[in-house]
């Protein structure tokens, strides 16, 4: 595929045009055009059912859009199986904790190397040497890994044991594991109290900076939001309705309406 | 009954409890990752047995090497079943792929009838594993101890691979979240035609033994068996290896020891893991180490 597009392949690394979702009669996601810089930490936000969920399973390849094309690295990946779309580099935690439960927290890690492994399944059965090294080399990096979320001591406990604010952390571990260069993180800090969101804004940057991550998250905690994005998407009801930086959307009229103003009056 | 006969109803009911749990653990990784009951797996139990006997008798294989070559290709055998009946129907409704196990158990049947005739076949069987021997005073065949042990090994490897294995570790994943395992980048297809393979190697195994303890072949062999498998499968818990192998020995140890204690019920054999199967439905829907379907939120 030729690379040459307006803005220049190596300072965007992801790039959706016209992304598009139906289901049935509803429209829940309608021509996301977007671009992400290189190394930036993106806010993707909106009401509840606005299609933001919707957005990250179809960059991740979890739901081929019904139309537009996604753009990794001027590679076109729309319509990827899931699997592949990781293997290109792109990983993801989800709304809701999707930890295999009855697994170690390493296992869970370990889980993400499954991809990068290079000995096949039939020489890890017959235990070669080539196949060992290669396992203990992954145990170490993944132990890392969980040092780096903060997880290290609880490498032996069950996933479904730990707190939920670890619970977490682990998905991050995990797909991290996976080596991505893109990373979505969905509602990372829902459930979360205020302390533990002010922990979870340094340790996004530390990562962002330490695996050399672009970030794309959606969260509702506003000072989240307003915390760490350098730019930020509105979504209400799969329409794109705004996108700058936090200041300009802040106070732009048609968020406040359709998002603000629905915040403030829960409030 | 003398202490002798009693030992050697033990070792009877340790013999057909392996064969049913060897069959039952195919069934239940199976179940534990498509949540599909694959009605083929009698049928492959069935070729196993077949492969040994055709190595035997037109290759001239020794008895060793024929079990391992036919153990070989009817894992190959179960991994092309699931690529060619199973797979193009991953996104199908469940109910598509458990109809179209049952088409390919007639299929398989009906080609083990053109391809062996449907008469019954004698199995040879190596005279070591015929001839009682005896230990501490009692006779035994010797055959009622190679199988459980040879089970046994089989089961043991299998807990390595499952637990110990980055294949087992993604099998674990896949039958926890199957999406998730995609996302998390787990070459899912492959994990599965592993699994496959796996549950179609052991039922190899159970076949070729059960030829060897009643040394006939015939293509509706695997059906009863099969049967009683699923039921210990589903009496373990479906889903749950050691649940497999919990509910093929009860089932075996039941079905022995009622026809022991009480011969006059003989005639009923078949009928006791029916009435099991009906028992633990009523009783315990999810068997002894079954989860309950969690919530997905």
């Amino acid at each position: 595929m030729p690379t040459t597009q307006t803005t220049p392949a190596d300072d965007v690394i992801l790039e959706t045009r016209e992304l598009t979702m139906r289901f049935g009669g509803l429209l829940a996601v309608a021509d996301f055009s977007a671009s992400f810089p290189r190394g930036s930490i993106t806010g993707l936000i909106g009401p509840n059912g606005a299609g933001k969920t919707t957005c990250f399973n179809m960059i991740t390849g979890f739901y081929r859009p019904t139309s537009g094309e996604v753009l990794f690295e001027g590679v076109p990946i729309a319509g990827l199986p899931a699997h592949k779309v990781c293997r290109a580099g792109i990983a993801r935690t989800f709304q809701n904790i999707r930890l295999f439960n009855n697994e170690t927290v390493l296992e869970n890690v370990m889980i993400g190397r499954h991809l990068r492994q290079k000995t096949s399944w039939l020489q890890t059965l017959v235990f070669t040497p080539a196949s060992e090294r290669e396992n203990r080399r992954d145990q170490a990096r993944c132990l890392e890994l969980l040092d780096a979320v903060g997880l290290a001591d609880l490498a032996g406990e069950k996933a479904s044991s730990l707190p939920y604010g670890a619970q977490r952390r682990l998905e991050i571990a995990r797909a991290l594991a996976t080596e991505p260069r893109f990373l979505l993180l969905d509602e990372p800090a829902a459930g979360m109290n205020p302390q533990e969101s002010e922990d979870l804004m340094g340790f996004v940057r530390a990562i962002r900076q330490a695996f050399g991550l672009t970030i794309l998250l959606i969260e509702h905690d506003m000072k989240v939001v307003m915390g760490i994005c350098e730019h930020l998407w509105v979504l209400d009801y799969g329409q794109t309705i705004a996108s700058g930086p936090p200041e300009a959307i802040r106070s732009d009229p048609k968020v406040i309406t359709a998002y603000l103003g629905e915040e403030h009056a829960h409030a | 009954m003398n202490l002798a006969t009693f030992i050697q109803n033990i070792l009877n009911s340790l013999t057909l409890g392996s064969l049913y749990a060897l069959v039952a653990i195919g069934y239940t990784m199976v179940y534990g990752i498509l949540r599909l009951i694959n009605f083929a797996h009698s049928e492959i139990f069935m070729l196993g047995a077949y492969f040994v006997f055709w190595g035997i008798t037109l290759v001239h294989l020794p008895w060793p090497v024929a079990m391992v070559l036919a153990i070989l290709v009817t894992a190959s055998l179960g991994v092309l079943v699931d690529q060619v009946a199973y797979r193009p129907l991953r996104d199908a409704p469940r109910i598509s792929a458990l109809i179209s196990s049952i088409g390919v158990s007639f299929f398989l049947q009906n080609v083990a009838i053109v391809f062996f005739q449907a008469i019954p076949r004698e199995v040879y069987r190596p005279a070591w594993l015929e001839d009682p021997i005896l230990v501490h005073g009692v006779r035994v065949l010797p055959l009622t101890l190679f199988v459980p042990l040879l089970s046994l090994v089989l089961m043991l490897l299998l807990v390595y691979i499952v637990y110990r294995t980055k294949t087992g570790l993604g099998m674990r994943a896949i039958s926890k979240d199957i999406e998730t395992s995609y996302l998390m980048g787990v070459p899912v297809n492959r994990v599965i035609a592993v699994t496959f393979g796996i549950g179609s190697a052991l039922a190899a195994a159970s076949g070729i033994m059960w030829a060897l303890r009643y040394p006939q072949l015939q293509p509706i062999m695997g059906t009863i068996p099969g049967f009683k498998a699923f039921i210990a499968a589903v009496f373990g818990g479906i889903g749950s290896i050691q649940g497999a192998v919990i509910g093929g020995l009860t089932l075996g140890f039941i079905e022995i020891m009622t026809v022991a204690f009480f011969p006059d019920l003989a005639g009923y054999r078949d009928a006791f893991a029916f009435v099991l199967l009906i028992l633990v439905l009523m009783v315990k829907p999810t068997g002894l180490l079954g989860e309950r379907p969690e919530d997905k939120v």
